[in-house]
Parts: structure tokens; C-alpha cells; sequence
């Protein structure tokens, strides 16, 4: 396969800065019985060529939503991407056709989804799953496809593939299957792979192994990943930026070494202190009191301030939800606590 | 190893593969396969492993959820294993149960209150408004508001409805409690929050525990001592600070150095796995339905083994016959 001589020319396309994919001021709402769940405001991130973003957050804060936000697969009729803007590879994604769209996905952008084995069709031999993507994507006949699946099955490190790909999902571990998934990703060399909660169903050294296969596949051939976890561990030792989200906003965005090592938002800071870590000597560990708040009942101003060892007694935490705001070069947070927040500018402005 | 609160000698629990018509009995799954440790009062024992290794099974063999096939289980110096009817019943008021599964473990139908009574009510030795007022003490110790007493678990969240289930565990006074992943569906501010909470209650009422997690670090944390299972058996126990330290099986280092730092920069080693395939050696292994090398004799980390020798192929050692330093025992030859 001719992954690199493909994305090299890519690369040549690319843009002044790098930029593959922006999201702008993203809010997408889902109408429920109960009322309106806001589970994506005002987001706004971009991912460069060939790097990785770690989208960070607690379950049900919309990191998902975000992400099939991107893919346009909100769920509708309930689902609705209400504003914003998404911009890949200089082509405004929210204004496509759903056929022109349908080109893109999957091919030029693809997702690995949570939960390996309930995203698979069961009763559908892996092969055939992987098959389909290049069949329709790059037009290849039956035979040939099917060569093109044995080496990619290969590629992502598994035993045997001629046997395999005849195999069901039910016949592989989760970790296989989760190979099987990024095998049908990558299949059509994407430039943009979406990966949501890639190994959060999988044990340490199983996990080990597909952030070592995704690593090794980035390499090879320069695609850019959007990385979705609320692992952290992960977080440090694949991305290049980081994107923390609280309650359906981004808090706060950095390099990834900047924000392990001074995080600036107060979620940020008691996420990273609540995290036991290997030789950790402490009795007990910090916690951030209460929970995340239900997206049907978001406090109002920011949404973080009843958890805020700042915000909590603060008047303006309490009315006035902060947005996001750019306090160094390369640096965002949304909290009117953090330093230098104050004197910046709102990053809403200079789209 | 000396006398505690619990102790497990020799513990198989098998479960018989059957097939055919007459559903003959044509091998065994080897869930938990010769277990022994023992857990001081007062004490935490985290039990650490991949799914599939027979923590679970473990678990459920010492309160008799599944029948064990073989082996000795000694609680506050009562075996367990031979316990029948009402001696059983007491012994399991003595043992606390906490649940990975917070929601599928609280029956939807019952009201918190009802949840935490029932054991209460089925001791039946004290009166209905007493349980109501133990209940509201229980809930309030764990963090809860006595007024969810009449609320249902979906109204709850996933680190609430785990202090439910806590407070269930704690209703009638155990001795031992067992954890069974109890944080690890849970997101990390709340996680932090739960663990906290059981130490202080560790704390407060003197709780001894056995608590499973594949979490190496939150183990860390939580025990005393840790003992790491591989494919049904121990194959190294030791004081917790001491395992990180000094990691001596094979696959404790594997495990360990798998764990991704919440550090960048600092890299995982790569290649942690053997993947040169075996040679020769006919009928020592078997490949199993996931395609899993399995060892039929010796030790059953030998395929994937960085360090692995010819007579690990024979046996493998048993867990106390090498204690490298004080309390740090290891099944493996070469360490």
C-alpha cells in the first residue's frame, strides 16, 4: 500500500499553518421530551497536520457529541448542529450534501467508536465489514479488496489474517476486535482519524499495544488524530494539545506538556490532583466535591462555579459565564480566576 | 503465612465445559486454579489482573456465589465451605458485598431505603422504625442525604448510587468487606471521591477488605497488599509500595510499565511482549478460541515470558515457596 507516497502529496496541499480541521463556536442540541439538552456550546478547537488533540473530559460533557458533530452523524430527528462552523481541509463540512459528505466520511475522516464489539455487525464476517469501506471509497473490485483487508489486518498487528478475516466478531477478544475497528478506519488511509474512548473497554497491556499500533500508524502515514478520552494516562503519552471539556464547553486548551504541567482552570487542576497515581504516598487524595451537572440543569454562569473552590462564593462565577479567552500564546482558558485572564481578549472574535 | 481474618488455601473453583447431546463434560475452565492468601484485620488485600484472570470468580468463590471445587476458606476462624444453612446466612452478614455494576447491581424497583433495609429486615431482629433509623444513619455515613430514602436508583448518579451500594454492603455490620472494581466505572473526580470514602470508613469502623481493581494505580493507592493474578493464579503478592518498587514476575513488571504516566515525556518502554513465535515443543501449548497460546503444563505466562526458560515449561513454582524479601513472594523461577 502506498500510505505514504498518498500523503505526501497531501501534505503539499495543506494549508499556510498546518491546520487541517477547525471547529468554530460548534453548538449542537439534542430536543428531548424533557427539554432541551445542550450538549454541545460554543466549541471550538483545531487540529493540525499530523498530530494528535486530546479531546478530555467526564462522561456526558459532549465530547462524543462533539465528534459526531464533526462526522455530521448527530443523531437526528432529536439531534441538530444549531450554529457554528467546521472546516476541513478548506471545505466548510456543515455545508456539504449528504452525498458529498458521504464521500468525505470514512474516507478522508474516520472514527473508531467506543465499545469495539457492539460496533461491529455481528452477523458479518470481519472482512467483509473492512471490505465495504474500500469497495465503495477507492472503487476497488471484490478480489482485490479483499487482498487490501488481509494486509491491513496484518498491518494492525493481528496473527494469522487469511484465516481471520473469515471470523466473526464473536469469535475475537475485544482487543482484536478494537484492531478490526482501526484496521476498517484506516483502510482508506484517512487524514483525520477520529478515535473516541479507544481503549477505555480494554485491559493496561492490551491497551499498550493499540496506542503503540496508533502511534505507529501515525507515524507511517502523517494522519492527524482527534483522540477522545477522560484517560489521562493516554493523554500524556499520545497527544500533542489537549482540549479539556466541562459540561458541553472547552475550559481549556494547551500544549499537552504546558497543561500537565501548570493547568490554569480549577476543573482542570482538581481533575489532575484526583487522579491517583503510581507512587503516590498521600493518606488520601484531593477530590472535587458534588458532580457534573445534568445537562438539563446547568447552573448558571459557569457551569463549574457550585464545584469552585474559587466560584463558589464568587458574584460574577455565579452570573456570568466566562468564555474562552487566549491568556498566553498557545493557551486558552475560560475561568475568571486564571491568571491573565482578565487583560486577554476574547478568542471569539479573530475567527 | 500467618493467621488472619481470612484465609484461602488451595482455592480451584473449575467450571465444566459441556457438549454434545448428553452434555458430557468434555474439560474444565480453570476460573480460579489453587489460590491461597490470607488477609489480615484491618487490612486491605487488592487483588490485580486482566478480565479473564478469575478475580471475580474468586470473589464470589469465598461467599460461596458459585460452588467451589476444591480448597479451604477460613473466615474469623469458621470454614466458610462447609458452612450450611444458617451458620452460611451469618456468615455472609459478616462479609460485605461492593459491585463493579452500581446500577445493575441496585434492583430499579426498590426505593434506596428498601435497598439498604433489606438486609436489615431479613435478619428481622429489630423492629421496622429502628431499621428506618438505621437506614437514614447508614445513608448519612456514606455521604447521602437521609431524605433519598424514598427515592429510586435511576434518580441517582454513578458515584451516588455506588455510595448506595457501599452503605448496602455496610448495613449489617461486616468484618470483611469485598470490592469488586468498585470505581472503575466511574470518571475520575468521582472516583477520588468513593475511594476516600471507604478509607475513612475503613477508618471509622475498623473494615478489613478484599478489594479487586484493574486499576494498578488506584491498588496502589487503596492496599496494603497487593497480589497479582495471572490465568487463575497469584503469581506474586506483596506489600504494595514494595510491588511498584520492585515488580518481580515478569508479568507484574509487563503490567506496571503498561500503564500509561499522566506524565508526557516520560515514554512507556515498547515492546513489552514476546511476538517471536515458539518453536517446536508439539502438544505443550493449545490455542484457544480467542487464539490465546495456552500452556497445558508449567507456567502460563511462557508464551509471551521475555524471561522464560526451559524448566518453566515443567512447573511453575508454587507462591510461598520463595519469599524474595519479607511478605514479597513470587511464582516464577528465574526471579
Amino acid at each position: 500500500m502506498d500510505l505514504i507516497a498518498n500523503n505526501k502529496r497531501d501534505v503539499k496541499k495543506s494549508d499556510g499553518n498546518g491546520t487541517l480541521l477547525s471547529v468554530r463556536n460548534l453548538s449542537a442540541h439534542f430536543f428531548t421530551e424533557e427539554g432541551i439538552v445542550r450538549a454541545v456550546q460554543d466549541v471550538g478547537f483545531s487540529i493540525r497536520r499530523g498530530r494528535t488533540l486530546a479531546l478530555v473530559g467526564e462522561s456526558g460533557c459532549g465530547k462524543t457529541a462533539t465528534a459526531l458533530s464533526i462526522m455530521r452523524l448527530v443523531p437526528a430527528p432529536q439531534g441538530k448542529i444549531i450554529s457554528g462552523q467546521i472546516v476541513f481541509e478548506e471545505r466548510s463540512l456543515l455545508d456539504l450534501n449528504e452525498k458529498e459528505m458521504r464521500e468525505i466520511r470514512g474516507n478522508r475522516i474516520a472514527m473508531i467508536f467506543q465499545e469495539p464489539m457492539s460496533s461491529l455487525n455481528p452477523v458479518y464476517a470481519v472482512g467483509d465489514q473492512i471490505a465495504e469501506a474500500i469497495k465503495v471509497h477507492q472503487k476497488k473490485g471484490r478480489k482485490e479488496a479483499w487482498a487490501d483487508v488481509v494486509e491491513m489486518l496484518r498491518a494492525v498487528g493481528i496473527a494469522d489474517p487469511r484465516r481471520r478475516v473469515r471470523e466473526y466478531p464473536h469469535q475475537m477478544s475485544s482487543g482484536m476486535c478494537q484492531r478490526v475497528m482501526i484496521a476498517m478506519a484506516v483502510s482508506c488511509e484517512p487524514v483525520l482519524l477520529i478515535a473516541d474512548e479507544p481503549t477505555t473497554a480494554l485491559d493496561v497491556t492490551t491497551q499498550g499495544k493499540i496506542l503503540d499500533l496508533l502511534d505507529e500508524l501515525q507515524r507511517q502515514n502523517g494522519m492527524s488524530v482527534l483522540l477522545i478520552t477522560h484517560d489521562l494516562g493516554v493523554v500524556a503519552q499520545r497527544a500533542d494539545d489537549v482540549a479539556v471539556m466541562y459540561a458541553s464547553r472547552i475550559v481549556e486548551t494547551a500544549g499537552s506538556r504546558r497543561l500537565f504541567a501548570e493547568p490554569l482552570h480549577p476543573y482542570t487542576q482538581g481533575l489532575w490532583e484526583s487522579l491517583p497515581r503510581l507512587g503516590f504516598k498521600g493518606r488520601r487524595l484531593r477530590t472535587i466535591p458534588g458532580a457534573v451537572p445534568e445537562p438539563l440543569r446547568f447552573p448558571a454562569g459557569c457551569k463549574f462555579h457550585p464545584r469552585c473552590p474559587k466560584g463558589r462564593s464568587d458574584e460574577r462565577c455565579r452570573s456570568v459565564e466566562p468564555e474562552l479567552r487566549e491568556v498566553e500564546a498557545g493557551r486558552r482558558v475560560a475561568c475568571w480566576h486564571a491568571r491573565g485572564y482578565e487583560e486577554s481578549q476574547s478568542v471569539k472574535c479573530k475567527v | 503465612m500467618h493467621d488472619g481474618l481470612l484465609q484461602v488455601e488451595g482455592l480451584k473453583t473449575y467450571f465444566p465445559i459441556r457438549k454434545g447431546l448428553l452434555r458430557r463434560t468434555v474439560g474444565y475452565i480453570k476460573a480460579v486454579d489453587g489460590v491461597s492468601f490470607t488477609i489480615k484485620a484491618g487490612q486491605t488485600l487488592g487483588l490485580v489482573g486482566e478480565s479473564g484472570c478469575g478475580k471475580t470468580t474468586l470473589a464470589r468463590s469465598i461467599v460461596r456465589l458459585v460452588s467451589v471445587t476444591e480448597g479451604r476458606v477460613v473466615f474469623d476462624g469458621r470454614d466458610v465451605l462447609s458452612a450450611g444453612g444458617d451458620e452460611l446466612r451469618r456468615l455472609r452478614g459478616e462479609i460485605g458485598l461492593v459491585f463493579q455494576d452500581s446500577y445493575g447491581s441496585l434492583n430499579p424497583r426498590m426505593t434506596v431505603g428498601d435497598i439498604v433495609g433489606e438486609p436489615l429486615k431479613v435478619w428481622g431482629e429489630i423492629g421496622r422504625s429502628e431499621v428506618a433509623e438505621r437506614v437514614g444513619a447508614l445513608l448519612s455515613k456514606v455521604g447521602l442525604s437521609r431524605h433519598c430514602i424514598n427515592r429510586y436508583p435511576h434518580e441517582f448518579s454513578g458515584g451516588q448510587r455506588q455510595r448506595v451500594g457501599v452503605a448496602r454492603a455496610l448495613a449489617l455490620g461486616p468484618k470483611l468487606v469485598i470490592c469488586d472494581e468498585p470505581v472503575s466505572s466511574l470518571d475520575v473526580s468521582i472516583q477520588a471521591q468513593i475511594l476516600n470514602l471507604l478509607k475513612d470508613l475503613q477508618e471509622e469502623f475498623g473494615l478489613t477488605f478484599l478489594f479487586i481493581a484493574h486499576d494498578l494505580a488506584v491498588v496502589e493507592f487503596f492496599c496494603d497488599v497487593v497480589a497479582v493474578m495471572f490465568m487463575g493464579r497469584i503469581v506474586e503478592q506483596s506489600p504494595a509500595k514494595e510491588l511498584y518498587r520492585n515488580p518481580l514476575h515478569p508479568y507484574t513488571r509487563t503490567l506496571i510499565s503498561a500503564v500509561p504516566r499522566a506524565e508526557p515525556g516520560v515514554q512507556r518502554p515498547r515492546k513489552l511482549f514476546r511476538t517471536e513465535p515458539l518453536e517446536g515443543s508439539k502438544g505443550v501449548f493449545r490455542r484457544d478460541a480467542q487464539g490465546v497460546l495456552n500452556c497445558l503444563s508449567g507456567c502460563a505466562f511462557y508464551p509471551e515470558c521475555p524471561e522464560r526458560q526451559e524448566k518453566c515449561l515443567r512447573r511453575m513454582p508454587e507462591l510461598d515457596e520463595k519469599e524474595y524479601r519479607r511478605g514479597h513472594y513470587v511464582a516464577c523461577w528465574k526471579s
